[in-house]
């Protein structure tokens, strides 16, 4: 169930669908993009911070109308997930991503990996992200992330 | 005895390259796309400006706080170390092994009695004085270093470091004047404003690598007419925009440089100024509001302050966003951006939520972050992908008043030192 809930995360991503990024997440769901420096040395600067559903629409948004980037294609790949417990309705899981990106006139490279760390509200048959901690390796980062991984 | 190994570029030089074909154009308003893309010129950058008369920012004294405690950093293109020494005083020096050359110290911090090179175990104590290197008398007899070897002389080439309100700055020359006097007083009293007297807390750093020369980078914080086009999130929530009460303010020489402005109360609405800005979004709302809050917590007439310090520092002050920006050249048409975000020892943990919220605005993954990132890309695919074709920075006037926002001042102010830094 968390590889089907990953595998249309992804997909509608690399689709381009932005928008519809947010639906992922409960209301008062929250997503950091954190280095993994960052991460480690416990300094809480993400390079994303979404605080609740209001937050992710403001940057689906913003990446949608607002930012001035070069057109992309991103591809993500998400593999060893693993459900680390389950406890009332809440499933904690984490998964291994890696994002590459496409540009016009460019070799594909690879933009980050980096480590989902996740909290899933099981609601009826469906899940939805209560928290998204992505913790990524590739700490020099190549020019800018536009797309959440 | 402390460490006296020193850069000895200042008046000395190695013999340089001939420039004798770069010719710059007869206009104080075109610059030519060579400062960009030459080999030679940024050789001769990183010695006449990085190595030269000029306090490179290196680190904030928060990521030191304790004897021992280190950082990686950079003067310029050059790793170095930047150590507080067990006598609470800063050191900085050339992360690079006297011995054969190693860059000995491969994390970004970390805490420290002494140095150990790894290739030949040479020690240096927390100034970069060559305390130990094994085997110096050889074994039984036989090997070793010869009898005249003098340890002062192997040390760690020093850099000159001085601080002001938690950041700390270096120079390989060991003659700087005064940091206060290398500002001048007009932009002390920006820095001030950006560093004012609180005690840091840190918050965390971001590190992306930009295609592109790193005075472009520069150029970008210096120049107002991008700023209120091509940010919507500047422009239509009154962040930065035509029409706001702005000043430019400049050192005398035309290095540094701080564009100021002041958030109107609520939204702007359209209007003849608005109507010319392709980026404001009349309609646009926020969902979650609270990432432009502006929490009062300073008496500047001002809500931002874009400096830049001459080389390699950018300060932002944006409503409740403090962060430096550490401009590390990486070769003519490559940049590193070490963006080190703060807050101050005092906030409390909403202020610093709100901080950490308001932070989306900036950085590689902001929401004009990436706008700025992007474009000096873009540039630099035009520089590297065309036909030599100077750049045009003939906005505004050089004798203007200094609220004027439709203007390349700083830029073509920048370019007047540089060219008499480099004998260009
Ligand atoms: S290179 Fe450092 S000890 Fe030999
Ligand atoms: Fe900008």
């Amino acid at each position: 169930m968390v590889e089907d809930f990953n595998c249309d995360y992804a997909d509608t991503l690399d689709r381009g669908e932005i928008e519809k990024w947010p639906d992922f997440f409960t209301d008062d769901g929250v997503y950091r993009l954190i280095a993994r420096d960052n991460a480690e040395s416990n300094l809480p600067l993400p390079l994303m911070y979404c605080d609740g559903k209001g937050m992710l629409k403001d940057r689906a948004y913003a990446i949608a109308h607002t930012e001035m980037f070069a057109p992309r294609y991103t591809m993500h790949q998400i593999a060893q997930v693993r459900i680390l417990g389950f406890e009332d309705d809440i499933v904690s899981a984490q998964a291994n991503y890696v994002l590459y990106e496409t540009l016009i006139d460019e070799p594909t490279h690879l933009l980050q990996c980096g480590k989902y760390h996740d909290r899933f509200l099981l609601q009826g048959d469906r899940l939805l992200l209560k928290q998204r901690n992505c913790i990524y390796d590739t700490l020099l980062i190549p020019t800018c992330i536009v797309f959440p991984p | 005895m402390s460490n006296t190994c020193r850069f000895i570029e200042n008046g000395e030089t190695r013999a340089e390259s001939d420039l004798s074909d770069l010719v710059w154009p007869n206009d104080p308003a075109a610059i030519p796309d060579w400062v960009y893309t030459d080999r030679r010129v940024y050789d001769l950058e990183q010695q006449r400006i990085f190595r030269g008369r000029t306090w490179n920012y290196v680190a904030l004294e928060v990521e030191l706080p304790k004897p021992g405690d280190f950082i990686r950093s950079y003067i310029g293109e050059t790793p170095i170390v930047v150590v507080r020494g067990q006598d609470g005083e800063i050191n900085a020096f050339e992360n690079r092994c006297a011995h054969r050359g190693v860059e000995f110290c491969k994390t970004y911090r970390g805490s420290a009695k002494q140095f150990v090179c790894p290739y030949h175990q040479w020690t240096y104590d927390l100034t970069g004085k060559l305390k130990s290197v094994p085997f110096r008398r050889g074994v039984q007899g036989q090997g070793g270093m010869p009898p005249d070897f003098k340890m002062e002389e192997h040390g760690l080439r020093r850099l000159s470091v001085t601080t002001r309100r938690g950041a700390i700055f270096a120079s390989c020359a060991d003659d700087m004047e005064s940091l206060e006097d290398y500002l001048g007083p007009d932009m002390l009293d920006q820095y001030d404003t950006m560093f004012d007297g609180r005690p840091l807390k840190l918050l965390g750093i971001h590190r992306n690598i930009i295609p592109g020369n790193w005075k472009l980078y520069q150029e970008n914080l210096k120049d107002p007419y991008h700023a209120t086009l091509l940010h919507t999130y500047l422009t239509t929530f009154g962040l930065f925009v035509a029409g706001n009460k702005t000043l430019i303010v400049a050192d005398e020489k035309g290095r540094h440089s701080s564009l100021c402005s002041r958030r109107p109360e609520g939204r702007l609405e359209s209007d003849a100024t608005t109507s010319q800005i392709g980026s404001f979004h009349a309609t646009m709302k926020l969902a979650d509001p609270r990432v432009l809050e502006l929490i009062k917590e300073s008496d500047s007439p001002w809500n931002s302050n874009a400096i830049t310090i001459w080389p390699n520092l950018i300060a932002i002050r944006q409503s409740n966003i403090f962060s430096v920006r550490h401009i590390v050249p990486m070769g003519p048409d490559e940049f590193m951006l070490i963006w080190v975000n703060f807050g101050f020892a005092d906030d409390t943990p909403e202020m610093e939520a709100h901080r950490l919220r308001q932070n989306n605005i900036f950085g590689p993954g902001g929401f004009i972050g990436i706008d700025d990132n992007e474009a000096i890309k873009f540039v630099n695919d035009g520089l590297q992908r065309s036909q030599p074709r100077p750049g045009v920075v003939s906005l505004g006037r050089d004798d203007e008043p200094p609220e004027t926002v439709i203007t390349d001042r700083a830029i073509r102010g920048m370019y007047r030192h540089y060219r008499e830094a480099m004998g260009l």
